[in-house]
């Protein structure tokens, strides 16, 4: 480890933050219907969508109707993606002349695309044609992140309400944050990125030929456009098979910076844009230092992972001082620690490097940073949603300690919040040991693996992880797109995305009828040190605890059965 | 002492005192009894661990029976067993102090008979059972009797003695009309005879309500009980998650999980601390209560008084000693301050008004000390002359409200001494009130009434401050001596010229701004006030209508005591946190034992897990599951006594007890676990 790949690795994840901020003011403007610069050209494109859909956008719903509306919105999301990716050989803008994909496949992608998750069980340059990944997956990559931020635009009005009713309009929320955030921003950011060097045209691709005299077909798509919203909108599903470790997709340090911040930055925005929304910049602002405190653990974790000794290094007698396996050269190991943790932190799932070539613990704490539920900061909205929930949970046990019935943000938390915020946290392990657990025995599932043994393990688990929490990264070695690892990572993915959303619009639900109390000077503070440290206990103990026992067999393992494997070899 | 108030005074002594044989015995005895599942369903928690343990007895009695080696499945089942034995044991042992106490009040029941009075206008009587009188029928009530049952007195007026119910033995008086008509079943007239009018049905009297909330029979659990319940299900089942999906991971890797092992995993993991104590702590806030002698109608009412964000105090008799008393006399120019003194003493010697005897009080301890001459005349206060005082040969003594001395004087206010009028300001400007003293038609000085704040009140009230409560004064006196006394006590905020009407008001205001409110009150007007706020306390002495309004009875009919039920109430609340905190902190110590202890057979590599350095596998588990059993017996007089409630802010609270059950608890079990390891391996158990 170097100092400058400490301050690599502290400058990414601080910028991120930094630019987070104004854009989540923005967005909470945005989500109280303020003025905004962009009204002059939104506001009539904007109406037009209300009108067409006869939607009165002032109408507050009850979280009934919210969290109809959002289900009912994305399934019929579902079955577009999924008729389009099963049409796709009768449909136009096919150059390369691709089939449709098989019906098990179309159903993963579907819900992948559906649920911000973009798992990929295919191989974008082989499979999509340029209509399905611009007219589905692109158009599911901004609806998709918006209606995470719906959840947290609705919690928000529930907090700040006093003996309220309604939580907000879906509809207004969906199309609000997408015309007015996502848009332009993924607009100024593909310009930039096409300035940079990515690809963004419709041809077919060009067809070089090789050194040995062959030839080869190289796809090139509208890349650059398709980037800036699969980081912004902390989607991750690439073009390319290797994802933004291919050249077209992330060619130099400066688009690996420009990118990688983009993974975060909303995710940060939707936690300042909730702090504004409620009326507590202060509390929120100890919800982004103890997300941001974990997530530079978990990176400074891959980082000292990946700068140790590894044992076939140490055995060959080479360079042991970091492990290069699975890592682009031109990123190194502080670059790609710090994606490796950006992209697990938040629900993005883009990689930059290999994360099964990861040394045992740094994949561990890439598969950790997903069980903690994709709250570091999560995807858009959503992680500062399942945030919210982890600190009513940490409310509800240590606000006891100071002598009251726990409350949060001025609501009193009871036995209905508690509910739903355990309904949101356990489908966690509930979807990834469970599936994880059938699978470890199930001869089916083990014909996708590459390895066996504790690497086989976490190849099962990494799966199932990334597809519930929603980030869609991949282990790497899991051949998945097979009828049994499509359709239950459908499941996973489908349950992980939708019961914490339901659960979380429900609390809503609750909160927005109970009366805002004012603190006093015996109220728990939410704002200090010792609330971060709190939380960031809960969170850590509650994600650890459910997880040691699986990772054990995993992750944990591998790592001691590697210390032994050098230590026999020095 | 009668018998009644004999059996009243043991149930006190059964809940303020400590676990008694008797009482323990009975406790152990019905922890083995609440074996029974069907005891258990209503926590998830214990629950599992009745099943986990009997599925370890199955495998130990299976492992008998095929002759195999089942020391360690044998030991495993009886620590499983223990684990909800102790968990009972803790309900039983909170429980068996309220039965002991209900016990003891049953026995003042009235089982003679009653004099129910079928004809009003002769008062002709027909003795009746207690139990078969009806609401409205009117029944007499003799000297020497027992009150049958609650009622209102209609006429006549007797003086009570009430040891049975509030423990103080000196009889008060009751009487019909006003608010002191109310008598409870169960006192005993000890003078005098009273006609009564029955006001509840035989078995809902306050003494049954009493017995039944001593006894927790109909102890409902509270929301944040129920809350907290539905959090500690949950983790039991992310926990069953997490060990039943073990299995398949397991096998893929090749280890041979043992389900025994599994289960105790499952056990050690899941919150049985607090699940097993979770219902004492409730219980033994309810005793906690009676202690002070106050009685809650409801578990709910004490959780809520743990929430008070406002306190609603009476003036008179919370804040002041309630009467106005004499603090100095200010001489007219020209007269010596002991004849001002003199004069206003033997103005006051006649007056028997706890003010007149201040006077008298104040005169004593400057030194002058005199008893009325003989054939004195008294001359009361009237409505009109507003003064009163003493003629005695030829000479007179006046003192009384100001403007009406003056008056009689035949003074004008130009005419009036400058440094007497400026006095009057004063005093009137302080809160207080003053007097104008005549001697002989002669204006000689001016008497300053006070009302004096308690001592100890305004440091109270700064701890209250200090917890986050606010403190607002209510008084009949106008606001200029409102400010004043206010300002004196350091209460946060006032209210004078209070209307009950007033009352009502500002505790809707306060509810609307999201404060909850506590407050006491004894007339029979406070009741729609005691019903509306959260936490309503009537004195025992009080009407009738305030006692079935509030949601709380003090039996020492002690305004101030709403403070201690507001400290009661957190109190209740911080044990049960803390011991969820604890209880969750001790699983990463046992995940330390148990992780290698289960794995490090097939996968040696792990080994490096055991940080305890354990003796063996087979150790590591019993050890965990020993010091998890145990620890429920260690932490149930923690549960019954409550941690210790600490008048500081909310951080400074939470960073203490975060350090001392957070922290402890994580670091705890490890020293714990080890040492029982030790003990385990030293006799060979494993």
């Amino acid at each position: 480890m170097t100092w400058q790949g400490w301050a690599e690795i502290a400058l990414t994840l601080s910028l991120a933050v930094a630019i987070g901020w104004p854009l989540g003011v923005f967005l909470s403007r945005v989500w109280n219907g303020e003025k905004t610069f962009l009204d002059p050209v939104m506001r009539p494109v904007e109406g037009l969508f209300y009108k067409a859909c006869g939607v009165d956008p002032s109408k507050s719903q009850s979280w009934h109707a919210y969290a109809l509306a959002l289900l009912a919105f994305n399934l019929i999301g579902f079955v577009f993606v999924y008729a389009v990716l099963r049409l796709q050989g009768v449909l136009p803008l096919n150059p390369q002349g691709f089939p449709g994909l098989s019906g098990h496949l179309a159903f993963n992608t579907a819900i992948s695309f559906i649920t911000n998750t973009n798992w990929q069980s295919y191989a974008g340059e082989t499979t999509m044609s340029t209509l399905s990944q611009m007219l589905v997956l692109t158009v599911q990559n901004f609806v998709s992140a918006a209606t995470g931020a719906t959840v947290a635009a609705a919690l928000a009005r529930a907090f700040v309400a006093n003996r309220g009713e309604g939580v907000g309009n879906f509809w207004a929320d969906l199309v609000r944050t997408t015309l007015y955030l996502l848009l332009p921003l993924a607009f100024v950011v593909a310009v930039v990125l096409a300035a940079l060097g990515l690809p963004q045209t419709l041809a077919a691709g060009v067809t070089a030929h090789t050194l040995e005299g062959a030839e080869q077909k190289i796809s090139l798509y509208a890349v650059a456009s398709q980037e800036a919203i699969k980081m912004l909108g902390i989607n991750g599903g690439g073009i390319f098979n290797a994802n933004s470790a291919h050249p077209f997709e992330n060619p130099t340090p400066l688009t690996n910076l420009i990118t990688a911040i983009s993974i975060n930055t909303l995710g940060w925005a939707a936690f300042f844009a909730f702090g504004r929304t409620v009326l507590a910049k202060k509390d929120v602002r100890a919800l982004v230092i103890a997300a941001f405190v974990l997530l530079f653990a978990g990176a400074v974790g891959v980082y000292a992972t990946e700068t140790q000794a590894p044992p076939a290094q140490v055995a060959a007698q080479v360079d042991t001082s970091a492990n290069m396996e699975g890592k682009e050269v031109r990123f190194g190991a502080p670059a790609t620690a710090a994606w490796v943790a950006m992209t697990t932190g938040a629900s993005n799932g883009s990689v930059n490097g290999k994360h099964s070539s990861l040394m045992p613990l740094g994949g561990g704490i890439a598969m950790f940073l997903m069980q903690l539920g994709e709250i570091l900061p999560g995807g858009i909205g959503s992680g500062v949603a399942i945030m919210v929930v982890m600190a009513l949970l940490s409310v509800f046990v240590a606000g006891l300690m100071v002598g009251r019935t726990p409350e949060y943000l001025g609501k009193k938390v009871e036995a209905r919040e508690i509910q739903f915020s355990i309904l949101a946290v356990v489908i966690i392990p509930l979807s990834m040991l469970g599936f994880s657990g059938i699978a470890a025995v199930l001869p089916e599932a083990l014909k996708g693996l590459m390895h066996s043994g504790p690497h086989g393990l976490s190849e099962i688990l990494y799966a199932y992880v990334s597809g519930t929490a929603n980030n869609g990264s991949a282990f790497a070695g899991l051949t998945a797109n097979a009828p049994w690892w499509n359709v239950t990572l459908g499941i996973a993915m489908a349950m992980g995305r939708f019961m914490p959303i339901v659960a979380v619009l429900a609390i809503a639900g609750s909160l927005v009828t109970k009366p805002k109390l004012a603190p006093t000077a015996g109220t728990l503070p939410t704002d200090g040190g010792l609330f971060i440290g709190l939380l960031i206990g809960v969170i850590l103990i509650l994600g650890g605890l459910q997880f040691f026992p699986a990772m054990a067999l995993g992750p944990i393992v591998e790592h001691f059965q590697a210390l032994d494997a050098v230590a026999a070899l020095r | 002492m009668s018998s009644p108030d004999i059996h009243a005074d043991q149930g006190r002594r059964a809940l303020a005192g400590g676990l008694s044989r008797a009482v323990l015995a009975r406790a152990v005895k019905e922890a083995f009894l609440k074996l029974d599942p069907r005891q258990l369903t209503g926590n998830p928690v214990i629950f599992a661990t009745w099943i986990v343990a009997l599925l370890a007895t199955v495998s130990a009695v299976a492992a008998v029976v095929g002759q195999q080696p089942a020391g360690f499945a044998i030991q495993i089942a009886v620590w499983l067993w223990a684990t909800v034995v102790f968990a009972n044991l803790a309900e039983s042992v909170a429980e068996g102090r309220g039965k002991a106490a209900a016990d003891s009040l049953r026995a003042t029941r009235v089982t003679t008979k009653a004099k129910l009075i079928v004809d009003p206008n002769t008062g002709t009587w027909i003795p009746t059972p207690a139990h078969k009188l009806g609401v409205g029928e009117v029944i007499l009530v003799e000297a020497g009797e027992v009150i049958p049952t609650d009622g209102e007195i209609i006429e006549g007026m007797a003086s009570v003695n009430e040891a049975a119910i509030t423990g103080e033995s000196a009889p008060v008086i009751r009487e019909s009309g006003g608010d002191r008509s109310a008598v409870t079943g169960g006192t005993t007239v000890v003078s005098d005879w009273i006609k009564m009018r029955v006001t509840a049905e035989a078995g809902s009297t306050f003494l049954d309500r009493m017995i039944a909330m001593v006894e927790g029979a109909d102890r409902r659990k509270t929301p944040n009980e129920i809350a907290l319940a539905v959090l500690l299900a949950g983790l039991t089942l992310i926990f069953l998650i997490a060990v039943v999906t073990l299995l398949g991971p397991g096998k893929f890797s090749g280890v041979a999980l043992d389900p025994l092992v599994l289960g105790a995993l499952f056990i050690t993991l899941i919150p049985t601390t607090i699940g097993g104590l979770l219902s004492a702590v409730g219980i033994a806030g309810m005793d906690r209560l009676l202690k002070v002698n106050v009685l809650a109608t409801s578990g709910r009412a004490v959780e809520a008084a743990g929430d008070v964000d406002t306190l609603l105090l009476d003036k008179t008799g919370t804040i002041t000693f309630g009467n106005r008393m004499a603090t100095e006399v200010i001489p007219a120019p020209g007269v010596r301050p002991d004849a001002a003194m003199k004069a206003a003493l033997m103005a006051s010697l006649a007056d028997e008004t706890p003010e007149g005897r201040s006077i008298i009080e104040l005169a004593r301890n400057a030194g002058l000390a005199l008893e009325a001459p003989e054939g004195a005349t008294a001359i009361p206060f009237t409505a009109q002359t507003r003064q009163s005082g003493l003629d005695h040969q030829g000479r007179s003594w006046r003192k009384g409200a100001v403007d009406a001395v003056y008056r009689t004087l035949g003074l004008e206010p130009q005419s009036i001494p400058t440094e007497l009028s400026v006095a009057v300001d004063r005093i009137a400007r302080s809160g207080g009130t003053p007097l104008a003293v005549s001697e002989d038609g002669v204006l000689v000085g001016v008497i300053h009434l006070k009302d004096v704040v308690k001592p100890g009140v305004k440091e109270r009230f700064a701890d209250l401050r200090r917890m986050g409560l606010r403190t607002v004064m209510i008084t009949g006196d106008n606001p200029v001596t409102a400010a004043a006394i206010a300002s004196e006590a350091g209460v946060d905020d006032f209210l004078a010229e209070a209307t009950p009407e007033d009352k009502l008001r500002l505790i809707r205001e306060e509810q609307g701004k999201g404060r909850l409110v506590a407050m006491c009150g004894d007339g029979a007007n406070d009741a729609p006030a005691l019903a509306q706020a959260d936490v309503g306390v009537a004195m025992q002495t009080g009407a009738q209508a305030a006692r079935e309004a509030g949601n709380m009875v003090d039996l020492d009919s002690d305004p101030t005591k709403v403070i201690e039920i507001v400290e009661v109430g957190k109190q209740m609340l911080i044990t049960r946190g803390a011991l969820t905190t604890f209880s969750i902190a001790n699983d990463v110590a046992k995940y330390f034992a148990i992780i290698p202890a289960m794995f490090v057979v097939s996968l040696p590599a792990l080994g490096a897990l055991n940080v305890m350095k354990l003796h063996s596998p087979e150790s590591a588990i019993l050890s965990a599951v020993i010091f998890n059993a145990l620890v429920i017996v260690a932490l149930i007089p923690l549960a019954l006594k409550g941690v210790k409630y600490r008048a500081v802010g909310a951080g400074k609270l939470l960073s203490r007890n975060l350090t001392l059950y957070g922290l402890g608890g994580l670091i705890a079990p490890f020293v714990g676990i080890k040492l029982i390891d030790l003990v385990v391996s030293a006799l060979g158990l494993a």
